[in-house]
């Protein structure tokens, strides 16, 4: 190891940055266009879903409930119609995720028979949404057969023995207002730091194997540790303040908290980057090609960290073969390390797994890279 | 084996060296020994196998079997440790085009471990010798082929190795500056500086000590410009300008004390032994009804060496 030489690398490439306009822009541009694509446009909650109503009866008690609905934050509704068809046209076009169809009996059956059903049409194309429409409405409907058993116990005087007799009292922690927007940012920046990572480095090997100066570096007396690290530091420190970046959106601009220590961030982001930049020199030198190396980046980075690294899907939801894969996803770890900092505030102690098993990634692919920049072109 | 050995070793020496990829031999057992202080043409067409060797010799490719000593050491088992006594300038020009001259050569010169004040001297001597004077700050983008050309052999130089390796140097510039190319590789000889240059320019020949004939992977000839010209041809050697030429070629071909018979343009030139050739050929070709304009006897050019040795030698192999 020659640290001048090192050195040497590490200011070409520098100048390299700064000499072409257009790297520096996708530095700087995209962890920020990322972050407010992806912070505003993943959101996972289902909040003011589509709603018509078909209210086949039009009476006190109907309207009762249909208000009831319409004063629920889950749900707004958007049409009230006056046949079946046009409640079906309405799902077909879009227009709505649910409709409510009420019966032409629905208050003399609940009179009468003290019971009755009303009837849910609900487009599962979104699965997740679907589900989240039927709990909703089946939460709307219970609250108001309660109260209607109250009323009705009420009138006959027993309205004080009979309330609820088990109620739960909830306490969020970590995400009080169980805003999904708190755990998307975490996730977005996890994302980001793994595309900005792999493409930054993905190219610097690949272009000077397609220009040929590869080839004239190599025939010099630097050893494949020095030209690894010389360009790994210009590109870390950029990585370093993407991350920075990032975090700043996060917290002032979408308002997630930020309840843990700025050194486990650091430490944490830097192992993630030397991972991830590391990553970019493999698949770079690999392909020895720049297009090839970037379409490989996006595959290798994009995809696993979007859907394996829990921040979409949860982990503990997956098939068991699927759940296997995502140990051998770096940005998982790096996922759990963020929420652990920004919402529950913890220290290294609670996150040392992910925190060393980063730390090992880390040293896996630093290894891969020097080996394979073994100074021939065979 | 140590630096600095006896004369005998030579700057360059190459021993039953071989590179196969898969199944194609692009380097076949090749054995070379270039003296110190000469200037080796190593000659053949795209795709003998030139580039491949030249890389073998940097220590930048792994033979596949033989061995090669450069100034003494064993470029298999040191590679690394060859490469401060080597100055390589590579086919593809290969210094960054975003950087500035000066800024190349002292990138270059700091990885030779070149600093201070001999850095900055050794700086302004390659600028010097690179026509660059006072243009240190201009991207090496802006400069032109042959500027260019020269800069990357001043930064091959800069750290004054005793042996000097170019993949064909001067391809793609124009004559005039291919010359002053060669003047310069000559200048460094004189100070003792060994150099094996590749190049696919018959015409630049003559500016070599000794020429190594590459073809399909194997060395065919090897020995100074003049003993390529007379020990390859056989007999005298005349030029037969006719009608058909083609046609006249396959004809002579069979004509007795013919030993070859090779097209230039519209002219033939035959290597003959023993005969008349104004009376045999002429009486021959009219003898088919081809016109025969003239006949005479000619001094071999390595053309001739060329088409002679490489003749249905040549073969297809990827470019590299």
């Amino acid at each position: 190891m020659n640290a001048r030489r090192t050195l040497l690398v590490a200011r070409k490439e520098v100048t390299h940055v700064l000499r072409d306009p257009r790297s520096l822009f996708l530095v700087l541009l995209m962890p920020l266009a990322q972050m407010m694509f992806l912070g505003y446009g993943v959101n996972l909650d289902a909040k003011h879903i589509p709603l018509c109503i078909f209210d086949r009866e039009g009476s006190q008690a109907s309207r009762t409930l249909l208000s009831w609905f319409g004063a629920s934050e889950y749900f707004s509704v958007v049409n009230v119609l006056r046949t079946y068809d046009e409640s079906v046209a309405a799902l077909d076009a879009g227009r709505c995720r649910m409709a409510l169809v009420i019966p032409a009996d629905f208050s003399r059956e609940v009179n009468d028979k003290g019971k009755t059903s009303v009837q849910a049409l609900v487009d599962a194309t979104d699965d997740n949404h679907a589900n989240l429409a039927i709990v909703y409405a089946r939460a709307v409907l219970a609250t108001y057969s309660e109260k209607l058993r109250l009323d009705y116990l009420g009138r006959r005087g027993f309205a004080h023995q009979l309330g609820p007799i088990l109620t739960v009292e909830t306490r969020t922690w970590f995400n009080e207002e169980l805003e999904n927007r708190n755990l998307v940012v975490p996730g977005v920046m996890v994302i980001v730091m793994a595309m900005v990572g792999a493409l930054l480095t993905s190219l610097t090997i690949a272009r000077e194997w397609e220009v040929g100066t590869m080839e004239q570096l190599i025939s010099t007396p630097i050893k494949p540790m020095e030209i690894a690290l010389g360009k790994l530091i210009p590109y870390f420190a950029i990585g370093l303040l993407d991350t920075a970046l990032c975090a700043e959106i996060g917290v002032y601009w979408f308002n997630v908290p930020m309840r843990g220590s700025i050194v486990t961030l650091t430490l944490a982001s830097s192992l993630f980057l030397v991972v991830a930049l590391g990553s970019g020199f493999l698949y770079s030198a690999v392909t020895k090609s720049q297009f090839g190396a970037t379409l490989v980046a996006l595959l290798m980075t994009y995809m696993p960290s979007l859907l394996l690294s829990g921040f979409a899907f949860p982990i503990s939801q997956m098939p068991f073969a699927v759940r296997f894969v995502t140990y051998f996803v770096p940005a998982r770890y790096y996922v759990t390390i963020l929420k652990g900092i920004f919402l529950k505030g913890v220290g290294l102690k609670s996150l040392a797994v992910p925190t060393l098993v980063l730390g090992l990634y880390a040293i896996v692919v630093m290894v891969q890279v020097t080996a394979i920049l073994r100074k021939t072109v065979d | 084996m140590t630096p600095g050995n006896g004369e005998d070793a030579g700057a360059i020496r190459v021993e039953g060296l071989t590179k196969r990829f898969r199944s194609f031999t692009a380097v076949d057992n090749v054995t070379l020994l270039v003296r110190r202080g000469e200037v080796l043409g190593l000659l053949g067409p795209n795709g003998a196998g030139k580039s491949t060797l030249i890389r073998m010799l940097c220590g930048i490719m792994r033979p596949t079997a033989g061995c090669v000593h450069v100034a003494g050491i064993n470029v298999v088992e040191h590679a690394e440790a060859v490469r401060q006594h080597l100055g390589y300038v590579s086919q593809k020009f290969s210094l960054y085009d975003d950087l500035t001259a000066a800024e190349n050569l002292r990138l270059f010169g700091g990885l030779y471990g070149l600093g201070g004040q001999a850095l900055v001297a050794r700086v302004q001597w390659a600028l010097a010798i690179s026509g660059l004077d006072g243009k240190g700050d201009v991207l090496t983008r802006d400069l032109g082929g042959g500027l260019r050309r020269r800069l990357a052999l001043g930064c091959a130089m800069l750290h004054r190795p005793p042996i000097l390796i170019l993949d064909e140097p001067t391809s793609g510039i124009d004559p005039m500056l291919r010359r002053q190319f060669w003047e310069l590789i000559h200048q460094f000889a004189a100070e003792g500086v060994t150099a094996l240059v590749s190049t696919h320019y018959l015409d630049e020949a003559d500016y070599c000590n000794r020429l190594a004939l590459m073809s399909a992977g194997r060395l065919v000839a090897l020995g100074t410009p003049h003993e390529l010209r007379y020990a390859a041809a056989r007999g005298d050697l005349v030029r037969v300008e006719c009608d058909a030429p083609v046609r006249a070629a396959e004809m002579l071909k069979a004509v007795p004390g013919v030993h070859d018979v090779a097209i230039f343009g519209n002219a033939l030139h035959v290597s003959i032994t023993n005969m008349e050739p104004e009376a045999a050929l002429r009486a021959s070709l009219e003898a088919r009804g081809i016109a025969c304009m003239s006949i005479e006897a000619i001094e071999p050019s390595l053309e001739d060496v060329f088409a002679q040795r490489l003749g249905s030698d040549s073969r297809e192999e990827p470019a590299d």
